[in-house]
């Protein structure tokens, strides 16, 4: 991985030039958004690498056995595959709202009350076929989590409340509300140790993409990241949305509704990361209970950053990320590490990120002439 | 006899208890944000600061076997990672309320990471004052149980106050928050008086930090904080950037946190989880009636980000 994010340096460096003055011209700034978040990536490797050799573990196995537990086999592909569906979800549900230059973490929030109305709906239509209930899961899913998050949004609209404090003190109300119920109405009594509401049941369970061990979650993330990349930047919806992200005021004098802009966004946001709730129930968990709470939200955050909010860009650091926290488990048996190494990593690699920031259209060689 | 006697009384009894035992680290992650917000920045990652301090507090009071060297070290800790945070804000176009999720993240996978091997042992703690001796009714000495740290915060809150107000220290802070070009017109560094502010908010919520793991709940364990720091940054929000209502405030708000475990205690199971989330739902409702779009609150510091 280090030497993926070295290599680019010195062939954009001494070939494109020589080949195409005007290559560097037209394309630095798509060079630049691969080249700095791979250079933050890399740093942020080389610092747990260090970290981890002060615990007395050899950074160079720490290396080989995160990609060995990533990308290594098709098992480990499998995993992080699985693990990538929610994250490309949850981060959808801060890349969206970032375009109206919202700041929104309340991904695990959404998360959670998705999964609890998809686990109510199937739950109450349970006489259905399959398929309906799938459906209905769906929709109760993409609903559930979309007005959560909408929530954020008119308070942010309405009543001017910050809806980067608001979304996260909604992702602990939407836990409270989760072991609530969980625990109460919707338990079953047969759920002794971990208290779950009763299971949706095999027939309605989404399964597998054929010959993997992936499921359709994966499929779902795929295509809401797609949508979204077309919603952002090829409707006129998406175009005022960026336009209000760029310039509030320009954008209420040209008459844009901003505040329909906010809400249906924030909807959208929060749907997305619904539906990685329903994902999680109908695919993985077959009920609600407290480990949906496995910080998917909060990871997604990152890959939102890391991303730099391009709902395209999301699918490969999703992976990437999911990459990271499927190697965890490897990591804890083969060189002892504690399971929180996966969130330190993360956390070093957001701090990278963010710095990096400072480097944009710095970097003298692909500075234009012009 | 005591015990019968009191009956439902046990249950504002233990809110008083509750005001007082868990408002501490609302109080100091709260002063220490107020420090930092007034200097025009913000630091959402306090909640990682409050859980790294928790750790370190109870590692280095395992370790030497003093406990309060383990909130010096807290605090010590809590000044680091708001260093690493002015330091990244420092740089150009870095968004400092993003800087504060990413050290949330970071401080609370950090402090899980190192704090592996202290779940099992068991630290000396803070040894509490009992205010409650002319009481016979052990209810009653039990909220009147208070530690030192509980009446340091509330020593603060006015110094803090008086400070801002009167003191060079604190004019110069209120200058960088109100306006930039100002303090740069002055000769002083932005920048400088940020990190500054930003390390003593970061040592303050440390030491809330070490609160929680020395002496209330009194353990180390990584379900320790969940959401006090960014309700506490909050808090500061509808305290209007004031430390004396930031006081008011964490009162009530360890009040409403004490609220679940009270009623637990005299049998009332059934919405637990939810008066366990009271502190959160009451933030909101608070900004909710306090904030306003069409003007920006009073009180609020020019410079700040999040009320722009």
């Amino acid at each position: 991985m280090t030497s993926e994010a070295a290599d680019p340096t010195e062939a954009v460096g001494t070939i494109a030039p020589a080949a195409d003055p005007g290559f560097l011209q037209r394309h630095g700034a798509t060079i630049e958004y691969i080249l700095i978040p791979g250079a933050a990536l890399a740093g942020a490797l080389v610092v747990f690498g260090i970290f981890v050799a002060m615990f007395g573990k050899n950074p160079l196995d720490l290396y080989f056995y995160m990609y060995y537990g990533a990308f290594g086999t098709w098992f480990s592909w499998q995993n992080t595959l699985t693990r990538a569906a929610p994250l490309i979800l949850t981060a959808l549900c801060t890349a969206l709202p970032a375009q109206l230059g919202m700041v929104i973490i309340g991904g695990e929030g959404a998360l959670l009350v998705g999964a609890l109305s998809a686990t109510s709906a199937a739950l109450l239509l349970q006489s259905m076929p399959p398929l309906i209930v799938q459906i209905a899961m769906v929709i109760a899913g993409v609903i559930g989590g979309g007005l959560w998050i909408m929530l954020a949004g008119a308070l942010r609209q309405y009543r001017g409340v910050n809806e980067t404090i608001s979304s996260l003190l909604l992702v602990y109300i939407g836990l409270a509300i989760l072991n609530h119920l969980v625990e109460g109405a919707m338990r079953d009594p047969a759920s002794l140790n971990k208290p779950s509401t009763r299971e949706i049941g095999a027939a309605n369970m989404i399964g597998s993409i054929p010959g993997t061990d992936v499921h359709w979650g994966l499929v779902f993330g795929l295509i809401a990241a797609i949508a979204a990349y077309i919603l952002i930047y090829h409707t006129v919806f998406g175009f005022a949305a960026r336009v209000a992200g760029g310039n509030i005021r320009a954008a209420k004098i040209v008459g844009l509704g901003v505040s329909k802009l906010i809400l249906t966004i924030c909807f959208l946001a929060g749907g997305a990361a619904g539906l990685a709730g329903m994902v999680e129930v109908a695919a993985v968990q077959g009920r609600t209970n407290a480990n949906l709470a496995a910080g998917y939200g909060f990871t997604g955050i990152l890959v939102a950053f890391l991303a730099r909010q391009n709902p395209l860009a999301i699918i490969p650091v999703a992976i990437l990320l999911g990459g990271i926290s499927a190697s965890g488990g490897l990591l804890q048996r083969r060189l002892g590490l504690p399971d929180a190494s996966v969130l330190v990593l993360q956390g070093i690699i957001f701090v990278f990120v963010l710095a990096s920031d400072a480097l944009y259209g710095r970097i003298g060689f692909l500075k234009g002439k012009s | 006899m005591a015990d019968g006697s009191i009956g439902l009384w046990t249950v504002p009894l233990a809110v008083l208890g509750g005001a007082i035992r868990v408002s501490t680290p609302f109080l100091f992650v709260s002063l220490g944000e107020c420090i930092t917000e007034r200097s025009g920045r913000i630091n959402l990652g306090l909640e990682g600061t409050l859980v790294m301090g928790a750790m370190s507090a109870y590692g280095i009071s395992y370790l030497t076997g003093s406990p309060w060297l383990g909130v010096l070290a807290a605090g010590i800790t809590g000044a680091l990672l708001g260093a690493l945070h002015a330091g990244i804000c420092s740089l150009p176009r870095v968004n400092d309320v993003a800087v504060g999720i990413a050290l949330m993240l970071f401080g609370t996978g950090l402090a899980f990471y190192l704090g592996k091997p202290l779940i099992e042992p068991t630290a000396p703690r803070l040894p509490a004052i009992d205010f409650g001796w002319w009481s016979d009714i052990p209810q009653v000495r039990a909220a009147l149980r208070v530690n030192a740290l509980f009446l340091i915060g509330i020593a603060l809150a006015p110094i803090l106050y008086w400070a801002f107000r009167t003191t060079r220290w604190g004019l110069l802070i209120r200058t960088a928050g109100e306006s930039s070009d100002a303090a740069r017109a002055m000769g002083h560094s932005v920048l400088l008086i940020r990190l500054r502010a930003t390390m003593v908010g970061g040592f303050l919520a440390g030491i809330g930090g070490s609160f929680l793991s020395l002496f209330y709940p009194g353990s180390w364990n990584e379900g320790l904080s969940s959401g006090q720091g960014i309700t506490a940054v909050a808090l500061v929000i509808f305290a209007r950037w004031d430390p004396l209502l930031c006081l008011w405030a964490s009162l009530a708000f360890g009040g409403a946190a004490a609220l679940g475990p009270a009623l637990q205690s005299v049998g009332v199971t059934s919405g637990y989880h939810l008066f366990n989330a009271a502190p959160y739902i009451l933030t909101l409702a608070i900004m909710i009636i306090t904030c306003s779009p069409k003007r920006t609150l009073t009180g609020a510091p020019a410079e700040l980000s999040i009320t722009r």
